[in-house]
């Protein structure tokens, strides 16, 4: 009997998971309904999160999963439930910027495809940190510092933003 | 390749573990039940259940039967395909979290560099079932719990994040295995438990955590005097069963990352005879008791006085205990 031939596991596995992405993520810019377009959503990051975990980033999974599902997401459904009569099927899900998109669109489209193109893809055949966190930190407050400061506040003058924003709503 | 023999070794493991945790879970869960029962009835000077089975043990069984066998109830309004998704994702996130979960020394399922981090981040998909379940039962009082749920969940997730910090910067490390090791060995007749040097720690990681699970004095999300039943107030037979019962694995999750984190996880303070496991179960059981204790000796909060402690008081407190836990190390 001739011995079935199958890819190996990490090979299906990932073109599963690149399918579901690509699949989820068209169905949540296309669907009408706002609230499936975030459902979908969440599985779209969901399967990056499966692709980050192929590649051994367990941490930047977890991180995926934490902020992206477990608080983005949240957050868009939140104010989607929270907007008056969003899901009403007679409301326009897209803005009429049709023409400024599809600028955009094929300006992204080229850089990505140029990017494909050009790279010559060398695999690195150093075995990566078995635990990335503490080479993650060290890095993250060494080397980077000063992105990672301006990062914080970034953050922080967001957070000071939003509370301003929200003050004034109440007077 | 072809199908290698320990490709298929390693799939019959993989697929072993999941059926044998989802089965333990769910015996924990009916004995979750009728402990709840049986603990409710005792505080408020009743019996509980006592007919089915001695002391009423059987209970949970009819209980089961019962769901099972109820019709499939929905309402016309509601957005079916989404209605049905809900409450699988919730179990399906319930159990998840159990990929790395000690129950004694070697006995987890996988043993994660970033152990603890993965158990949050599941867990943390509760809530998008919770406003999937609210939102696609087309009912004021179910939407109302699921964006009660979503406002509570996002609040409390972040002292419960910080609560925890105090002790992966004692141990260095992510992975539970690590965690529960630094813990072994005596502090003159106590055990190096973390509960000890992280006691703050440990009370704002219990109060957050009875506020992720949706238990009273926080249960907004499904208050029956308000509320009717919040987010699952359209379902019902399996469909609300599935709810219940991610609603006590979620609860039993919190209490074993609790005996892990704090409580020094399978070590026992004595008796080398007694097996790992035992000394697991016992304490999580215990802090499972004192959440079911909470749950019916303490009134519910108001939604805002809710929203500002956490905030208010538990975020501060939780930044205070990561900054006193780095002064300490440094």
């Amino acid at each position: 009997m001739p011995a079935i031939t199958i890819p190996p596991p990490e090979t299906v596995a990932f073109y599963v998971l690149a399918g579901i992405t690509v699949i989820a993520g068209v169905l949540t810019v296309t669907l009408r309904h706002i609230f499936h377009c975030a459902l979908w959503l969440i599985l779209s990051l969901v399967a990056v999160a499966g692709l980050f975990l192929l590649l051994n980033a367990e941490f930047l999974a977890a991180v995926q999963i934490l902020i992206y599902v477990g608080a983005i997401t949240v957050l868009i459904l939140f104010a989607v439930m929270l907007t008056y009569r969003i899901s009403d099927r007679n409301i326009r899900q897209a803005n009429r910027q049709s023409l400024l998109a599809l600028f955009v669109m094929v300006a992204l489209g080229t850089v990505l495809v140029y990017t494909l193109w050009k790279n010559s893809w060398e695999v690195n055949t150093a075995v990566p940190e078995v635990s990335g966190i503490s080479g993650l930190g060290k890095v993250l407050l060494t080397t980077y510092l000063l992105p990672f400061e301006a990062v914080s506040v970034l953050l922080l003058s967001a957070l000071v933003g939003a509370i301003t924003i929200a003050r004034k709503e109440t007077k | 390749m072809a199908i290698d023999f320990f490709t298929i070794i390693k799939v019959i493991k993989i697929v072993s573990v999941a059926v044998a945790w989802a089965m333990a879970l769910s015996v924990m869960v009916m004995f979750m039940v009728w402990m709840e029962r049986k603990v409710s009835a005792h505080m408020q000077s009743r019996l509980g259940p006592m007919r089915v089975g001695r002391h009423g043990w059987l209970q949970l069984i009819a209980d089961a039967v019962k769901l099972l066998s109820k019709e499939n109830v929905v309402p016309a309004a509601t957005d079916r395909s989404v209605f049905f998704v809900a409450p699988v994702l919730i179990i399906a996130a319930a159990i998840a979290s159990y990929v790395a979960i000690p129950i004694g020394k070697n006995l987890i399922a996988q043993d994660l560099n970033i152990g603890v981090f993965y158990i949050l981040a599941i867990t943390s998909l509760t809530v998008i079932s919770i406003i999937t379940a609210g939102w696609a039962s087309n009912n004021k009082w179910s939407l109302l719990g699921g964006m009660r749920s979503a406002a509570l969940i996002i609040s409390y997730e972040v002292p419960l994040i910080l609560s925890l910090l105090g002790v992966i910067l004692m141990t260095g490390s992510l992975r539970m295995g690590d965690i529960v090791e630094n813990q072994r060995g005596f502090w003159f007749i106590f055990p190096r438990w973390n509960i000890i040097p992280q006691f703050l720690g440990f009370c704002l990681y219990i109060t957050a955590a009875v506020a992720e699970t949706n238990r009273t004095p926080f249960d907004f999300a499904e208050a029956e005097s308000e509320l009717v039943a919040g987010y699952h107030t359209e379902y019902s037979g399996m469909k609300f069963a599935m709810f219940f019962f991610a609603e006590y694995i979620n609860v039993f999750t919190v209490s074993a990352i609790a005996t892990t984190l704090f409580l020094g996880g399978w070590l026992g303070p004595f008796g080398n005879f007694i097996p790992g496991w035992v000394w697991f179960l016992a304490k999580t059981l215990l802090i499972v008791f004192i959440i079911m204790w909470f749950r019916w000796t303490f009134p519910r909060v108001r939604i805002d006085q809710m929203m500002e402690f956490g905030w208010k008081v538990l975020t501060p407190l939780a930044f205070l205990n990561l900054l006193l836990t780095g002064l300490c190390l440094l």
